[in-house]
């Protein structure tokens, strides 16, 4: 069962991985180095598959993408947060690190507790009770859907996103 | 018509675009650094395109110049590699990549530029839409020249009144986010206006466009006046306006009213007026970054520092912009005030503001800088505290050793 791990408002880019950790592009060492200094105890705690649950303006700061491949490398399965900022949620929708934005469920859990996410709804079950995620925008259902927004570009090009603009 | 974003998008696209609308658009450049520039050419490699226009991709070595450790070097190698396979000419190695930017003449009023970097807003001080983005977003602009955006809405700031002395456009800018919060602009642009905007100089709106990621903002645009035409030449300059916009919020900021702000450990939203901090004991004073590195900047600091000498308990560092920015203060004699002064010049870049090479701050350790951030961590030891204020508080404080009131320096 996956776990949660808890974190505050404003978590910044440089707590999730500080500027002296991201000179490189080795997934592995990034995941290492995921909350070296503000949770030193992180990356070895978190298992596959385990969640983080956040307040308010997740990942503000740098437009660093080390970030949330630091997450993604240190296996966490989903991030959920109050809200995000708008870089980091970019970069983790691109990445293929799911993002989901919950505002309910924060004062309801704590560090530790058991928690299931189904990314591809959003469902979030935890202390018996079903929280749901807000919908993402097209554009990133579009790239959940494709995996990555590499993958999105490869297999359909713009044309996936300019289709949906012209069909507003 | 609409909002200046709405302008840009709607010429660009050559149809009345409207905030909310998702949109494919050309953009003018695409730009990455030293430390997003790697991600970003790993990414477009796995797109085995060719590269859209090599004179169109801008590479800037400037967080880790010159490298201070093997590892930054080979990053720096992996990008000199992939500007010699591709034919990229932009490479630079000159100073901060948004200064470059501006410098180099790549941001104009009316254009749309992505960054793989936060403070890619800082163009918006010329009337460009310009928003930072992360390497994955770059790599395809790399391939296709273009990008997606929800066109945002926008939030005008409009600032009245004149500057009183002491105050700067970094004060503006605080107090703004003081009212509105860390992410008061959070997927929105924003407009600033007023005629406090209409009586600065490009470098102070420069400020105050870099500082809008600094409260979520995607974009931070000004207006292109007179002050944009003398700065880039009348023909760079085409008529760009608000036409009917309509406004999510409307912020008024009577600048006349404000003492210097100061931004507290550690948030940039923990802002207080300087008289509640004076006195606060400093290990550093730096001054530059991409925002309060430009020759205004260091000249206001001269001024401060001319026959005088800074406190010998405090680290002062000096980071001018950009080289070009280092040449007019050597010229004007601004280099040897601060060396004389016992302040230490370092090379143009982005120096300790994200603690990567010099001037990193030891546990305990607290300073005083001129540039946009103040996590716990941002400039070394996650134990240490950043305050963060105007280049002429920076110059007092460095003087006194602590935080000082400049309209009190005799």
């Amino acid at each position: 069962m996956a776990r949660i791990f808890k974190f505050a408002d404003g978590i910044s880019t440089d707590a999730i991985i500080p500027g002296r950790y991201n000179v490189t592009t080795d997934r592995a060492a990034l995941g290492k180095a995921c909350f070296v200094e503000a949770r030193p105890d992180f990356s070895g705690a978190a298992k596959p598959g385990d969640v983080i649950v956040a307040g308010r303006n997740f990942g503000c700061g740098s437009s660093r993408e080390h970030a949330p491949l630091a997450i993604q490398a240190a296996g966490i399965g989903a991030v959920i947060a109050r809200s995000f900022a708008r870089i980091f949620y970019r970069n983790a929708i691109n990445i293929g690190l799911p993002v989901i934005q919950c505002d309910q469920i924060y004062d309801s859990v704590s560090d530790g507790d058991p928690i299931e996410v189904d990314v591809r709804s959003g469902r979030i079950l935890t202390g018996g009770r079903s929280f749901g995620g807000a919908t993402p925008g097209q554009v990133a259902l579009a790239i959940m859907e494709a995996g990555t927004l590499i993958e999105l570009i490869k297999t359909r090009g713009w044309a996936a996103i300019e289709d949906m603009s012209a069909a507003r | 018509m609409g909002t200046l974003t709405e302008e840009i998008f709607s010429r660009r696209l050559g149809r009345r675009v409207q905030a909310g609308d998702v949109v494919v658009a050309a953009v003018d450049y695409a730009m990455a650094h030293d430390v997003t520039g790697p991600l970003a050419i790993e990414a477009f490699r796995t797109l085995n395109a060719p590269l859209w226009d090599p004179e169109r991709v801008i590479l800037v070595f400037d967080h880790i110049l010159p490298a201070n450790t093997v590892a930054a070097a080979g990053l720096h190698r992996m990008i000199r590699d992939f500007a010699d396979e591709f034919g990229v000419r932009n490479v630079f190695q000159e100073g901060i990549c948004h200064q470059v930017m501006v410098e180099r003449g790549f941001a104009r009023p009316g254009g749309i530029i992505v960054g793989a970097d936060s403070h890619s807003t800082t163009y918006g001080a010329l009337g460009c839409f310009s928003a930072g983005m992360g390497p994955t977003d770059i790599a395809v602009t790399f391939a296709t020249g273009k990008t997606w955006f929800r066109v945002p809405e926008t939030i005008r700031i409009e600032l009245r009144g004149g500057l009183p002395p002491g105050v700067l456009a970094k004060d503006l800018a605080l107090q703004v986010i003081r009212r509105l919060g860390a992410e008061g602009a959070n997927y929105l642009a924003v407009e600033w206006g007023g005629e406090a905007v209409a009586a600065m100089t490009i470098a102070q709106r420069l400020t105050l466009a870099n500082l809008t990621v600094d409260f979520g903002g995607k974009a931070g645009l000004c207006e292109p006046d007179e002050a944009t035409r003398a700065y880039l030449g009348e023909a760079e300059v085409s008529d760009l306006h608000p036409i009917r916009p309509a406004y999510r919020e409307l912020v008024e900021v009577d600048a006349q009213r404000l003492e210097p702000q100061v931004a507290c450990p550690p948030a940039i939203d923990n802002v207080q007026d300087l008289s509640a901090v004076e006195g606060i004991a400093l290990d550093e004073v730096f001054v530059g970054s991409c925002t309060n590195g430009r020759l205004e900047d260091l000249a206001i600091v001269a001024g401060y520092f001319q026959g005088r000498q800074v406190s010998p308990r405090t680290r002062t560092i000096v980071v001018p912009a950009s080289k070009e920015v280092y040449l007019q203060a050597l010229a004007a004699g601004y280099i040897q005030t601060f060396m004389e002064a016992g302040a230490i010049v370092m090379n143009a870049g982005c120096g300790p503001c994200l603690g990567r090479q010099h001037g990193v701050l030891g546990p305990g350790e607290r300073a005083l800088s001129t540039s946009n951030r103040n996590y716990a961590g941002r400039m070394g030891s996650p134990q240490a505290e950043i305050y963060l204020a105007n280049p002429a508080v920076a110059a007092a404080s460095a003087l006194a050793g602590a935080i000082a009131d400049p309209r009190r320096v005799a």
